[in-house]
Formats: structure tokens, sequence, C-alpha cells
């Protein structure tokens, strides 16, 4: 199920590159021989022009090895994403709520799919992809390991976790992978909605009853720390940093990400009316930031090597999907082979992939 | 992470100026209030602006009764298409079986507020001073007795074919029903209609395609068809059972007999059995208790159990805000 929107908009964008560098490099990209270090160094100079690596452009081993793993993650994290929140659909307590919701975690598919197709412009397929996932052999955001509790959690998620996500995603706007930085271009756009969507709900529920507002403090203290922990570790025990913000993959240290995220929180939770679970947190003029306490990364390194609350949960969630699913998969290729008609409905016509292509083409001109 | 929450409640204005310059501050705008603020969130009652004067001649409770069996039907449905998100054969179809939940859900959510324009003595009494809106304790605080959906809305999800062969049955009944409910004397029911059957004509057509695929795919795919066909066939002809408030609404011009389409959805649904190359399976219809059925109020032992959970967290919370 190769998505013929992704490849559409490798061959545009590859063009478009062409055509830039041809003005600006004599069309370098035109020459048939070239030895190894020659394409190193002009790797090295579209790294340093902050220019976009694309598919079909040369690019060392361990850099496409560090995007592919770095993009799976990303798509992995989408798609186990919508099991937190999926859990409250059915609960939703009013009908505009549930519609907000439901489209909220179908847009997390949405996004899934972008990224998957970004990562398969190098090669590996979401099938392969996915089997590694559910058997553990690659990673997705650790904060889906919590469980959620209260339907508030939709709105605590929303605010908090896709609030830092926002943090972390924008500056991927400008990696260096070209198809990787076009859908976050278009996954941002679409977190932001829902950061204000859950930021909402929290507003709306603190001018509901005492019930409400105490549901919503509760909620905040539970994802609070687990939201600080989406940075990931702190500097000095960041392996992949260092290579990665070399290649432009990665464009600010954790640290400084998860500074950035509490300095904007904590005046969203003034506004709010709720607190932070945190004694240490405080304004510091002189650094101009607001200090903080060390989140507990025994508990993150604990819930990384797979023993949150919900690890196991979630794997197997999807992995029962995955295999409930195979006869169905199995089903369309079969049909699309035995039969001389075209239209397996394999590819849904609702498939937010179309107007990617045009889209991201034009945000590539800018 | 174990301090007692301090609750503040001074919630008002407080802030709501702050900007932040930074474009790429992700809280940008959180804080102010503009027009798209955020997808729907700007408005309250699904018919706000709607004129829902009872036509002449028509009775208004059975105007009333009309739309919520209607109403019922799509959200009890609804709510079990949902149950797919997260659980699909891939993403593609997740997101497709999402869209259809999310057209059901919207469809109910007219048609209940419909219900309640037509005859507010339908609605539920909530606490004095509860904001809940007419739609929500329409949909969360009525007990199973009083929903008049058709129980195949409502039986339990198997495999993905019980799911497309459902969404199939369902969406070519309707849609004959919808199509005629277009020309309805009842302008808002008229309306709802009109956008219904754009949409169920996708519903029908994803479904029909993968009933298709599977019918044409492997043995295996082939014969899970044919056991979620057997096992929904006997709700069937509940679909074109006449209830009297059906007849009244039928006779009135706002509503529709659903018996008049039963050739009709026949003959589209062996169609696609016949394209299929599968036969229309041979059971009997499902039996009520004492003639009474799903549009009675007589329902099967699932959906209550339904009910349990989807109105949990409203019934919890009766003065609540949403």
């Amino acid at each position: 199920m190769v998505d013929p929107n992704a490849q559409s908009s490798a061959v545009q964008n590859l063009k478009q590159r062409t055509a830039r560098k041809g003005a600006s490099k004599g069309g370098v990209v035109m020459t048939t021989q070239i030895n190894e270090s020659e394409l190193e160094a002009q790797f090295a100079a579209t790294i340093g022009a902050k220019d976009r690596i694309e598919p079909r452009d040369w690019m060392p081993e361990k850099y496409r090895k560090t995007v592919v793993r770095q993009v799976a993650q990303h798509a992995h994290s989408e798609i186990i994403g919508m099991q937190p929140e999926g859990n409250w659909i059915s609960r939703a307590p009013s009908l505009r709520r549930k519609a907000i919701l439901l489209a909220k975690v179908q847009d997390e598919a949405g996004h899934g799919l972008y990224l998957y197709s970004a990562a398969e412009t190098l090669g590996a397929s979401r099938d392969e992809l996915t089997e590694k996932l559910i058997a553990g052999k690659q990673k997705y955001s650790s904060i889906f390991n919590y469980p959620t509790l209260a339907y508030t959690d939709v709105g605590t998620i929303g605010w908090l976790v896709d609030g830092a996500a926002i943090v972390n995603q924008v500056p991927l706007c400008r990696t260096s992978f070209g198809p990787y930085g076009r859908a976050m271009i278009r996954v941002c756009k679409e977190e932001s909605f829902h950061q204000r969507q859950g930021y909402e709900l929290l507003m709306t529920m603190m001018r509901g009853t005492d019930e409400q507002r105490a549901s919503v403090q509760e909620s905040v203290n539970r994802f609070w720390w687990p939201a600080l922990m989406m940075f990931g570790p702190p500097d000095d025990d960041s392996p992949n940093t260092e290579q990665s913000m070399e290649w432009g993959i990665k464009t600010h240290t954790n640290d400084e990400l998860r500074q950035k995220f509490v300095d904007m929180s904590v005046p969203q939770a003034e506004a709010l009316g709720v607190t932070f679970p945190d004694e240490g947190l405080k304004w510091n003029e002189e650094r101009g930031h607001y200090d903080f306490s060390t989140p507990d990364w025994d508990e993150f390194w604990s819930v990384v090597k797979g023993n949150g609350p919900c690890n196991d949960q979630r794997v197997a969630h999807r992995k029962r999907a995955w295999d409930e699913g195979a006869w169905v998969r199995d089903a369309a290729l079969a049909f699309a082979e035995n039969s001389a008609v075209d239209s397996a409905p394999t590819d849904s016509p609702e498939t937010p992939t179309a107007d990617t292509a045009d889209t991201t083409a034009e945000e590539a001109a800018k | 992470m174990t301090n007692e929450p301090s609750i503040h409640v001074d919630h008002d204005e407080a802030g709501a100026n702050i900007e932040h310059g930074d474009h790429e501050n992700a809280y940008s705008g959180l804080l102010i209030n503009d027009e798209h603020w955020a997808f729907g969130t700007d408005f309250e009652d699904p018919l706000a602006g709607v004129d829902t004067t009872v036509p002449e001649g028509v009775n208004a409770q059975d105007l009333a009764v009309y739309c919520q069996m209607l109403g019922d039907d799509a959200l009890i449905f609804s709510q079990r298409i949902s149950e797919w998100c997260s659980n699909a054969p891939d993403l593609e179809e997740d997101i497709a079986l999402a869209n259809i939940a999310l057209d059901l859900l919207g469809q109910s959510r007219l048609l209940l507020a419909r219900t309640a324009a037509a005859d507010p003595s339908l609605v539920p009494e909530l606490p004095e001073g509860s904001p809940v809106p007419d739609e929500d304790r329409l949909a969360f605080f009525r007990e199973d007795l009083a929903f008049r959906n058709v129980r195949l809305a409502e039986v339990p999800n198997g495999d993905f074919a019980e799911a497309v062969a459902k969404i199939l049955i369902y969406s070519t009944w309707r849609l004959a029903i919808f199509e005629r409910l277009q020309s309805s004397r009842d302008t808002v029911l008229s309306a709802i209609a009109v956008k219904g059957v754009k949409e169920m004509s996708y519903h029908r057509d994803f479904a029909g395609r993968w009933v298709l695929t599977l019918a044409r795919g492997t043995e295996e795919s082939k014969s899970r068809l044919l056991t979620a066909l057997e096992g929904l066939w006997p709700l069937w002809d509940e679909l074109f059972e006449t209830h009297p408030v059906e007849a009244s609404v039928a006779a009135a011009g706002i509503g529709v007999d659903p018996a008049e389409v039963a050739d009709e959805a026949g003959v589209i649904l062996d169609q696609v059995f016949a394209a299929a190359g599968i036969e229309r399976p041979e059971r009997g219809a499902l039996a009520g208790v004492r003639g009474q059925k799903g549009r009675d109020g007589l329902h099967t032992e699932a959906l209550s159990k339904m009910l349990a959970d989807m109105q949990v967290v409203a019934r919890q919370y009766p003065k609540g805000q949403w």
C-alpha cells in the first residue's frame, strides 16, 4: 500500500530542488560520476546552507538510519497516541465533545500516515516499521505509556502533551530531511488546533462545578511531570543529540526546549486557575526564566525501558489490531491481483494526503 | 507529584490579552478569542438560527418522536462504529470508519435537537440550573427503554467483515429513506436529509466496495463475510416495519413509511450481492417481545450495556459544563 501521493510529492520536491541547485551550483546534480568524498562535501554543504536533503540525494548511511529511526518513532507515537484519548471516545460527556474527540483521534491516524509516507521515501515501508513497533524494536513517545483516568485527561493532554509536542515539533519543520520537514508543517498546524481544543475544554470545566475544577487540577497534577519528560533526558545524558544537531535533524537541545515549555505554560496555568505540582517552580529574574525542580529521571528511564503503567497494554493493543487486520489486508491484495477491477478501496477518498504535494511544494518555495 | 491540588477559581478574563510575539510559540493566541479559535467550540445549539416552527397540520409530538427514532438510529450506530477507532485493519480504514461515525453523530445531533424543539416534554429533566443542552439530555439521560433505534444499530461489533456488512445494510436502507425525506414538509427534516444523502452515499460506496473486495479476495475473507451477513440478516426485516408514528408522519407528508423503500433497498443489496458473487442469506426475522421491537423501546441486551458506558461521565456531572 505505497501511498502514490508520497511518491509524487517526492518527485516534485526533487524537481524543485534540482532547479534551485542548478541555479546556485551550476548543475552539480547532473554529474553522474562523483566520488565518495565529493558526495560527502556536497551533503555537508547542503546541511551547512540549511537546505533540505531529499530522498534521492546521496546521504551518509548513518544519516539515513537516524532519519528513519526518528520519523518512524514519530509515526508510531501518533498511532499509539490514538489509544489514551481513544479510551474516552465512548464516554465523552456531550455529543459535541464526542465529535471533537473522535475527529482529533482521527487526525492522529492522519499524522501517522504522513509520517510513514515520509519514512517510505527512504525505503522503510509502513508494514516493516509496524512490525518493528509491535515487536518492541522501535519506540514511541513515553508519554503514551501513562494512563488516562478521567475524561478530563483529554483536555490536559491537549493542553500540555500536545503543547509540549508542538514545542518539540515546530523546529522540525526546518529539519534537514525534506519530506519529514514538510510533513511536520502540516502536523504542527493540526496539533496547535488540538492544543486549543484541549485548553478550551479545561477552561470550560473550570467554569463548571467544584467537582469539575477538582478534576482539572487532579489531571494536571498527573500530567505535568510526564509532559516535561517529553523533551527527553537532560542534555548531558542524551547520546544522540550532538550528531543529530550537527546534521540539522535536531535544531535545539532537550533542555532548551524544556525550559521554553515551562516558561510558556506557567502564565497559561494562571489564566486557567490551576497550579503545577512543583514547589520549586518560581520566576528567576536573573536568568529571565522560570526555575523548576528536576524531573524524576528514574521514573523516566523505567518507563522508557518498558515498565511504564501502560507499555504492555499499548503495544498489545496495536499488535492485536494489526494481527486481526491481516486477513483484510491480504484480501485487498488478493482482490487487486485477481480482479480486473482496479477499484479496491484500500485508499479511502478521505485519506488526507491528497493535497500534501501541493501544500508542501508551496511551503518549500517560500 | 503528590502535592495537594490547590484550586483557584478566578478564571475570568485574567491574561486574556497576553500575547506571545514569537510565531514559534505553541501558545500564541491561546488566550485570545477569535472566531475560528477551535473547531466545534463556536456553537452550542446545532439548530441555532433555524426556524423550527412545526408545519401546519402536523402533530408536533409525532414529529418529535419520529426525529427521535431517526436520531437514535444515527447516535447508536455512530457509537458502535466509533469503537473501531485505533482498531481497524489499517490506517486508511481507521480514518474512513471514524468519518462515518462522525457523519452519523452529526446527523443525530440535528435530529435530537429537532426532537427537543418540536416537543420539549420529551427532554429529560435535570436538577435546577443544569446547563446540559437538550441534545445531551436526550442522549445521556434516557434509559434504554426510551431509546427508539432499530436493533441493527446496537448489536455488538464483530470483525471487519461484520462492520462493512452492517454499514452496507444500514446505509442502503437509510439512504432510500433520506432520499424521500428530502421533500419533507418539515424544512428542518428536509435539510437534514439533504445533508445526510451526500454523506450516506459515501458510506454505502465504502461498504459496498469492501463487501465486493472481501467476497472476491481470499477464501477466508469470503467465509468471514458470509458469516457476518448470516448473523445480521435476521435484523433486516425490522428495518421495513411501519411503526404507528411512522405511519402518521408519512401520512402528514413529513416522514417516510419504511415499508415503502423495502423493495428498492432489497434490489440494491441484491445488485451488490450479484456483483460479489454471493447469495442473499436465508434467515428468519428476529422476533420481538410481545410484538415489540427497537422502535417501541424494546432492545437487545447489548443496548443497556452500551448506554452504561456512553452515559457514565455525563451522569456523574448532571450540572457539568462541557
